[in-house]
């Protein structure tokens, strides 16, 4: 069974690394800064000790004031997991950078985030729709469509 | 609301080809196709002895269906089963369910079509050989079902191909599908040679 880390424990790691990218830490998620994330992301991949070397899931979330990303994380050497999320608020530009250098798992998750949702990845190296067609008009899980 | 587009890739020709089609797809599906089967009406036009082959060449081509292969959703379980020993469609001299267009004359589209779908099966349908015939299988392909309203999904099959039965249910039992296929052998029986 794979052990989920504690997101407190986590947070205080990162915050001791990267000063004010923790927004809210509990047992079960850490929510980190939009601007932060790749950073925060890298360490947490890279640490010894964490070796966070594969993404499960990738997921975005609507709440009407601001987007979540939600990352699921695991690590193979340790066998042990945390999520990890990040919020965007700006609902005409959502922009989150991309982890798919770090993780190549994240490629289609993020087209699919971005066709769906209509959140923006900085930095992917092939952002365009993946279950919709090129020339369709808006992002259907919207809250807000139709 | 569409967002503003900047630092997204370049779609490829082939992403806007697609996204062209489909969308030329929708604005015909507007339009509600022509019914095939006006010339029925005509039956009294008919003289003796082409009605005598007609009712030959009719007879061999009911009993001699060779049906497609097209499953989409769960409703395609449901077809697979009639084919088996159980429900056994080769009664109804329909042994093999063929894997190419060109080979097969009965279109079973069984299941949910989507947008993203619907140029595959109209190009499938369009290589099908003359005569060919088109069931609409469960409640997704007659009318889009429970997910008509849906952004992703096409309202009904005739919205893209001409359709001569519907075998409602959801999905049809094989003896429902069964008994679409015995109304296709009694459409058949009715055509003529003399088809304009």
């Amino acid at each position: 069974m794979t052990a989920a880390l504690s997101g407190e424990e986590i947070a205080h790691r990162i915050a001791d690394k990267f000063p004010d990218s923790v927004i809210i830490a509990d047992e079960m998620s850490v929510v980190i800064h939009s601007r932060s994330l790749y950073q925060v992301a890298e360490f947490l991949k890279n640490t010894p000790g964490l070796d966070f070397d594969y993404l499960t899931n990738l997921a975005a979330v609507d709440y009407l004031d601001y987007f979540e990303v939600v990352y699921h994380l695991v690590s193979l050497k340790h066998n042990h997991s945390l999520v990890l999320k990040t919020r965007c608020y700006d609902r005409d530009k959502p922009v989150v950078p991309s982890v798919v250098s770090l993780w190549r798992a994240a490629d289609f998750q993020e087209r699919e985030a971005y066709d769906l949702m209509g959140i923006v990845f900085q930095g992917h190296p092939n952002l365009k729709r993946l279950l919709l067609w090129e020339g369709f008009v808006g992002h259907p899980l919207r809250r807000d469509y139709l | 609301m569409e967002i503003e587009r900047y630092q997204i890739s370049v779609p490829s020709d082939v992403d806007i080809a697609e996204g062209l089609k489909i969308n030329s797809l929708i604005e015909a599906s507007q339009q509600p196709i022509a019914d095939p089967d006006k010339w029925l009406d005509e039956e009294l036009k008919r003289n003796v002895l082409v009605t005598t082959v007609d009712y030959v060449l009719d007879w061999a081509r009911s009993r001699s269906i060779f049906p497609l292969m097209f499953g989409l959703a769960c409703c395609a379980f449901e077809m697979i089963g009639s084919a088996t020993s159980r429900f056994d469609i080769a009664r109804f001299g329909m042994d093999i369910f063929r894997w190419s267009p060109r080979q097969a004359d009965l279109m079973i589209v069984a299941g949910t079509l989507t947008w993203k779908m619907a140029p595959a099966v109209k190009m499938v349908y369009e290589q099908m050989a003359e005569p060919k015939w088109v069931i609409a299988m469960g409640a997704c392909a007659i009318s889009g079902g429970t997910f008509r309203e849906s952004y992703s999904v096409v309202p009904g099959i005739n919205r893209i191909i001409p359709v001569d039965v519907y075998v409602p249910g959801c999905p049809p039992r094989p003896e429902g599908l069964i008994h679409g296929i015995r109304k296709i052998h009694e459409k058949i029986m009715r055509e003529s040679i003399k088809r304009t």
